[in-house]
């Protein structure tokens, strides 16, 4: 088209009227329905949830769908693609912050909380002579109650050392890989980009099962669950919500593999690829933050 | 400031594959499927108002139950929800929407865009939030009853829930994903969609305080996000974040809620500085006095708002020196805020005043805000704080910052811009005894529960000693009084939007320092605007 290149300020792009946000409501409005149904044990719940989750497919078949589309056909000028990437580093942005509460909740329960219950300072040394005479605290620990899954209130955790290691190296590889794929996109080298991209994102799936292994091993033979006090919960709240995003971001790297199979993406323009490659360095920080203070410290 | 020479209803939509559209799309689908700013601004605040009326009408039922001592019309529990549910309702379903709906309509007109940045995101936003409030508001008629254990979500108190429980997490994270997709499209709006030459220091205030409110947005929902997820998993999952059994602890909630909360104040609270910031020029026939500073003092507030927030729970126990530090730095936003006040009333001085209805407004803005402002530096003080803590003095505090704080400060700009929205000035005779009634209600309303909280009646409690009678029932008659009042700014908006009367030239206000591109185009505004960018001199 011919305002595909136009210059910043020639011209103003507004979008047609759209039916995908008002779809969007309705699905987030399924999907929670769905899943406070499930939760609440109401039989028909799985059942809604699983309808939101279709309605999520194709909201974001349909939506990424249509702008897939209009950025092949030229519609957006350099300043709507200027916006998108603003777009994408606030939505970035807000992500940390989601991350940030619960690393504050972390750090706060290792320097705080337990601290306090083991009767450290004023009020923990009453605490202490009122509610829990035997309590030790220290890292890791499940509390006072000794809560978890075994009757005896023991559990074991993952050492860093171990497959946390190994899934540190397969991130930070595939950080690697994806700029291999970005420098030869931006150089017109579409063999080595297919190639590099395809490598990024089954890094990613590889982490994911690694990371399903663990949870498994944690779950079935650790005693190490969610309900294992407060480790356990900030364990799992924290790998499981960085295993969601990588999950998201090996798919959002999987789609945008397909696309280069299309042959989209120019040198100069390929808002989506670096928008997928911030937020894949974007999960790959959180996971170097998570192995120190998760698993390592 | 910016001046312009526009071409606000210019159709240069040759051949950029869609058609050249002047005018707005018939039927329901202009509403469903909205990319058009002025559109979506509409149903925000339309959306807003309703949730004023049923936040407000939740407040009657308060108001009427402590109109005498004794339990007289609402059991204890269904009290507690509507405490709870006057609060949820009001700041994310009146106060932060009616915010985003003054910003899609100002916005674009005042950077001189041809609408906001991601229209539709803008549309999802919106969109969101009538289903995120019909689940908060179904948990009304389900088992259990709609939350009761105050807004501020507290566990271990909030986790007794009914089945409500998840219903009402669920339709927080709704009502945070609206709010961080509506900031993102200001912020975006306004570092990449200004007119060529609308440098950033020549925007109305109206812009700038927006802007600084969309970077607290998109920094403290997600944690609010992330604390009721774990108040979520700690009700369904046995997590123990807030359980000391298991190593928690529910103080922490209190500190990750209130890393949250006390930005959401200011969030609630600095558009309307801005919009003060520029009404306060308007019917003074000046310019604003300070306005770089103005932008200084907006951007120390929002730091500001991050490094006080334990100054809501000073009694929960915490270390001395974190309470020293809470109370120091919550006083130094006396200066920032007190640099504002100055700034307003220095420029009044000698200004050539007239006193039109979003005059009035923003001129009790300022007297009342500013009480409301004292009170909270008489609570930034520990050892008084623990005798103020949980009293109806918090109450009145709160109230007077978001009432005739935030709350008028919405009505001012709705008063201010109303004849640009819809061609015709409103009945400004009416807009008077609207503005009168409710600065007297609202006053007879909320100061008397300064004394009640002094004297030590608690917040949140539907029964009370006979000693505190007298002003209850006072502060009910005026709760009354507002809340009737307000049935008159429907009727004077709505004969507004219907047309007859007077026309509005593009000025407005005819004066001469009004600097906003928005009194460039005509009024009413044209479905699209700055369809190509002004020239800003």
């Amino acid at each position: 088209m011919a305002n595909v290149h136009a210059p910043q300020g020639d011209k103003y792009y507004i979008p047609h009227g759209s039916p995908w946000p008002l779809f969007g409501s309705v699905t987030l409005f399924t999907v929670m329905i769905g899943a406070v149904s499930t939760m609440e044990g109401i039989g028909v719940g799985p059942f809604i949830l699983a309808a939101g989750f279709a309605l999520l497919v194709t909201l974001f078949t349909g939506w990424f769908g249509t702008v897939i589309r209009e950025s092949e056909a030229g519609t957006f000028n350099l300043q709507v693609d200027k916006s998108f990437r603003m777009g994408m580093m606030w939505f970035i942005f807000s992500e940390v912050m989601f991350f940030a509460a619960f690393f504050g909740a972390l750090l706060y329960a290792r320097q705080i909380s337990v601290p306090w219950l083991s009767g450290e300072g004023v009020k923990g040394a009453v605490g202490q002579l009122l509610l829990f005479k035997d309590y030790a605290g220290g890292w890791p620990t499940n509390g006072p109650g000794a809560l978890g899954p075994r009757a005896d209130g023991s559990y074991e955790i993952i050492p860093a050392l171990g497959l946390p290691a190994a899934n540190t190296l397969i991130l930070l590889t595939s950080g690697v890989t994806l700029t291999i794929a970005h420098h030869a996109l931006q150089a017109g080298k579409r063999g080595v980009l297919k190639v590099f991209l395809a490598a990024t994102f089954l890094l990613g799936f590889l982490f994911v099962g690694l990371q399903a292994e663990e949870y498994h091993h944690a779950y079935t033979e650790l005693g190490l669950q969610l309900s294992t006090g407060v480790y356990g919960s900030t364990f799992f709240m924290l790998t499981g919500f960085h295993g969601l995003h990588v999950t998201i971001g090996a798919i959002m790297l999987l789609v945008i593999w397909l696309r280069t199979m299309n042959g989209h993406f120019t040198p100069k323009r390929h808002f989506a690829f670096e928008a997928v490659a911030w937020y894949w360095h974007f999960v790959d920080v959180v996971w170097l933050g998570l192995f120190i203070f998760v698993y390592w410290l | 400031m910016a001046h312009a020479d526009t071409h606000a209803h210019a159709h240069a939509h040759a051949d950029d594959g869609h058609d050249a559209h002047g005018h707005a799309p018939s039927g329901i689908g202009r509403w469903l499927f909205a990319t058009n700013h002025k559109d979506i601004g509409t149903m925000y605040l339309v959306f807003a108002l309703t949730m004023f009326f049923i936040g407000g009408a939740m407040a009657m039922v308060i108001r009427l139950e402590l109109f005498q001592p004794g339990l007289q019309f609402v059991d204890p529990g269904f009290f507690n929800s509507m405490t709870t549910m006057h609060a949820l309702v009001m700041i994310f379903g009146g106060v932060m929407p009616a915010w985003v709906g003054l910003a899609n309509w100002m916005i674009p007109l005042q950077v001189g865009a041809p609408d906001m940045a991601l229209p539709r995101m803008n549309n999802y936003s919106f969109w969101i939030l009538p289903f995120a409030f019909t689940l908060l508001l179904s948990s009304l008629f389900l088992p259990g009853g709609a939350p009761a254990g105050g807004w501020t979500l507290y566990p271990p108190l909030s986790l007794q829930a009914g089945d409500s429980f998840g219903l009402t997490i669920f339709a927080i994270h709704m009502m945070g994903a609206s709010s961080i997709m509506g900031a993102i499209n200001v912020i975006v709006t306004i570092l990449n969609m200004r007119a060529p030459g609308m440098t950033l220091l020549k925007m109305p205030l109206f812009c700038w305080t927006w802007l600084i409110t969309a970077y607290l947005l998109i920094a403290v929902m997600p944690v609010l996000a992330g604390a009721v997820t774990m108040l979520l998993t700690d009700h369904y999952f046995g997590t123990a974040f807030f359980n000391p059994a298991g190593g928690g602890d529910p103080v922490m909630f209190q500190h990750i809620f209130w890393f949250f909360g006390h930005p959401e104040v200011y969030i609630l609270i600095l558009p309307a500085f801005g919009i003060v910031s520029e009404i306060i020029p308007t019917f003074s026939r000046k310019p604003l006095f300070g306005y770089e500073s103005m932008v200084y003092a907006t951007g120390s507030i929002a730091f500001l708002s991050f490094i006080v927030w334990a100054h809501h729970m000073f009694t929960v126990g915490m270390p001395l020196a974190g309470q020293l530090f809470f109370m120091l730095s919550t006083m130094l936003i006396a200066i920032p805020t007190g640099v504002k006040v100055f700034n307003w009333t220095t420029t009044l001085w000698r200004g050539s005043i007239s006193f039109e209805p979003p005059m009035l407004f923003a001129l009790a803005f300022l007297f009342l805000f500013t009480i409301g402002g004292f009170s909270g530096l008489m609570l930034a003080i520990v050892p008084a704080d623990f005798q103020y803590h949980d009293t109806y003095f918090v109450v009145a505090h709160f109230h007077y910052v978001l009432v005739p704080g935030a709350v008028f400060g919405i009505m001012a700009g709705v008063y201010y811009w109303l004849p640009k929205w819809t061609g015709y000035m409103y009945n400004m005779k009416l807009a008077n005894w609207h503005f009168w009634l409710s600065t007297i209600s609202v006053n007879v309303l909320f100061f008397p529960m300064h004394f009640l909280g002094l004297a030590g009646m608690p917040r949140r409690i539907p029964d009370y000693n006979v000693q505190f009678a007298d002003w209850n029932m006072v502060a009910s008659l005026g709760g009354f009084a507002f809340g009737l009042s307000q049935i008159m700014f429907v009727w004077i908006v709505v004969k507004s939007v219907r047309g007859g009367g007077v026309k509005a030239s593009a000025r407005v206000w005819d004066d001469t320092v009004s600097e906003g591109l928005e009194w460039t185009v005509p009024s009413p505004a044209p479905h699209h605007t700055f369809d190509t960018p002004p020239v800003i001199k």
